[in-house]
């Protein structure tokens, strides 16, 4: 099997190989800074810093502007090009992953308006660090890997990917079982539990984010579409190809 | 001298390269469950040059059927198998075995001229017979006795024209030169000519490659709704037409038939590299 990065710049027309090279390098870059929103909201709420929140605000606003830039890019190249077979899946995975990346810094930026309503109405507390640190860290390096298997079109690492979602996902229902059980003990901590658990959502579902860009990798290196099985069934069906 | 002789060498081992790429089978499922028509083990030779080497593929009934593949491939030859076409070049030769509903088309008891009316074909220019528009229709009807008075004849005329979606524009100047059309509307006489005498099959040589854009939309607009009644095949140098008028596609390379699959499946995820990258323009 040939290597589809290659092939990907072995067009007879250059100027395709050059749309197509620069629609992956503006992904990687708004990837770059959709990760970089969600390690900095982590931060935000590990330590209270409001150049932070203007920092995550700002790389808001950097991402959505990639996100229109790069969705007319790919519709200039459907319009100019016609792509057929992997040259469509690319442009089909880079469109949807976009649309992920721009969601993953959404619930960043959730993230970090959290932390400011919290330190603005001075209602700090350690509770739920320890899991917000361990699923914010899980999804950053979840997120991370999914640009670099698309960078590399690695599809055993795309796999991973969805291997680890499922622990996060493990991690963050056991954080909800044990945040309850602490509302219980301690009601007048329940505001300020409710809003660690919002934050706890909103870091799954970065995770979730990463595992849709690691599905629409796999899509695009093998011409599958794995979305809404389980890890297991994609397995299967990759063994099957 | 030297960089000549270097791109020489060069390109003589690309050239094995891709021969080493060719597939023994051709990848995908070359039969279909109702097969109009079916080749198996089809060599054309022109002289000593193997033109297509065994070559198998069934045409289902009410199928729109598209052959690529680059110039030279042998997409055009294969096709012209279909009908005998070939027999007009003396030194083409055919092996292996092509049936249209049971028949061997080429048992030599089979009359040639009632076949090519059951396989009727398109060029890709239009050739008018320099003739009325009315009698381009009624040639193929009258020497094959299809209309029995000039009633039944007229009926032919009209439902050819009106099914190859002529019959609006030129049904008040029936009497007039054929070669008198725009070059759209003569492709579509021709296939309305080809129609008139009830054939099972259409071949299409690049019906469109002389047409501009408009004439191009209606005659893949006429193939859409004439594969109601008719197979179509069609050969094309423009994958965009084969990805919108085809179900089935069929990719031919240096004579074989490399892969041969839905079209959705061929556009989205082909199997083969050689598939690949003829698609979407790359380098062999």
């Amino acid at each position: 099997m040939r290597d589809l990065k290659e092939d990907f710049a072995r067009h007879i027309s250059s100027e395709f190989n050059e749309e197509l090279e620069e629609l992956c390098t503006d992904l990687m870059k708004m990837g770059g800074l959709a990760e970089r929103q969600v390690r900095l909201a982590v931060e935000c709420q590990e330590q209270y810093d409001s150049a932070l929140v203007e920092e995550i605000r700002s790389a808001e606003n950097s991402v959505n502007a990639w996100e229109i830039r790069i969705d007319e890019l790919v519709a200039s190249v459907i319009a100019r090009r016609q792509p057929t077979a992997s040259d469509l899946r690319l442009v089909l995975a880079v469109s949807k992953i976009v649309r992920d990346l721009e969601r993953a810094g959404d619930e960043a930026t959730k993230v970090a308006l959290m932390a400011q309503q919290a330190h603005e109405s001075g209602r700090t507390s350690t509770v739920g660090l320890v899991e917000v640190r361990a699923i914010g860290g899980q999804v950053i390096r979840l997120l991370g890997d999914s640009l670099t298997a698309f960078a590399r079109l690695d599809v055993d690492m795309a796999l991973d990917i969805a291997r680890r979602d499922k622990e996060v996902d493990r991690i963050y229902q056991s954080a909800l079982r044990s945040l309850a059980t602490f509302m219980i003990e301690d009601p007048r901590e329940i505001g300020h539990v409710l809003n660690v658990m919002w934050v706890l959502r909103a870091l799954e579902r970065v995770g979730d984010h990463a595992t849709n860009v690691a599905e629409h990798v796999i899509y695009l290196v093998k011409g599958t579409d794995v979305r809404h099985l389980s890890v297991t069934n994609v397995e299967e069906t990759l063994k099957n190809i | 001298m030297e960089a000549t002789m270097t791109e020489t060498a060069t390109a003589g081992k690309n050239q094995k390269m891709e021969d080493r790429l060719i597939p023994e089978k051709t990848i995908g499922e070359v039969h279909v469950d109702d097969a109009r028509m079916t080749a198996q083990g089809v060599n054309v030779y022109y002289g000593d040059k193997c033109a297509i080497d065994n070559v198998t593929l069934d045409i289902g009934v009410g199928q729109v059927i598209s052959f690529i593949g680059p110039s030279g491939c042998g997409k055009s030859t294969f096709l012209r198998c279909l009908n005998r076409m070939n027999d007009t070049i003396d030194i083409c030769r055919v092996e292996g075995e092509i049936k249209i509903d049971e028949d061997d088309i080429y048992d030599p008891r089979i009359d040639v001229v009632s076949l090519r009316a059951r396989v009727g074909m398109v060029f890709q220019k239009p050739n008018p017979f320099p003739k009325s528009i009315y009698d381009n229709i009624a040639y193929g009807p009258r020497i094959h006795g299809l209309a029995r008075n000039k009633v039944e004849l007229d009926e032919i005329v009209e439902l050819s024209l009106t099914r190859a979606g002529l019959w609006q524009e030129v049904k008040d100047r029936l009497d007039q030169p054929g070669t008198g059309l725009s070059g759209g509307q003569q492709q579509r006489l021709c296939i309305a000519r080809a129609i008139a005498v009830s054939p099972e099959v259409i071949l299409m040589d690049e019906p469109c490659s002389a047409l501009d854009p408009i004439a191009t939309a209606k005659v893949e607009e006429l193939m859409h709704e004439l594969r109601e009644q008719y197979t179509i095949v069609i050969v094309t140098h423009s994958m965009q037409q084969a990805a919108r008028v085809s179900d089935r596609t069929a990719y031919f390379h240096l004579g074989t038939l490399v892969e041969v699959g839905e079209t959705k499946q061929i556009f989205t995820n082909p199997v083969h590299e050689l598939t690949q990258d003829y698609i979407t323009g790359r380098f062999g």
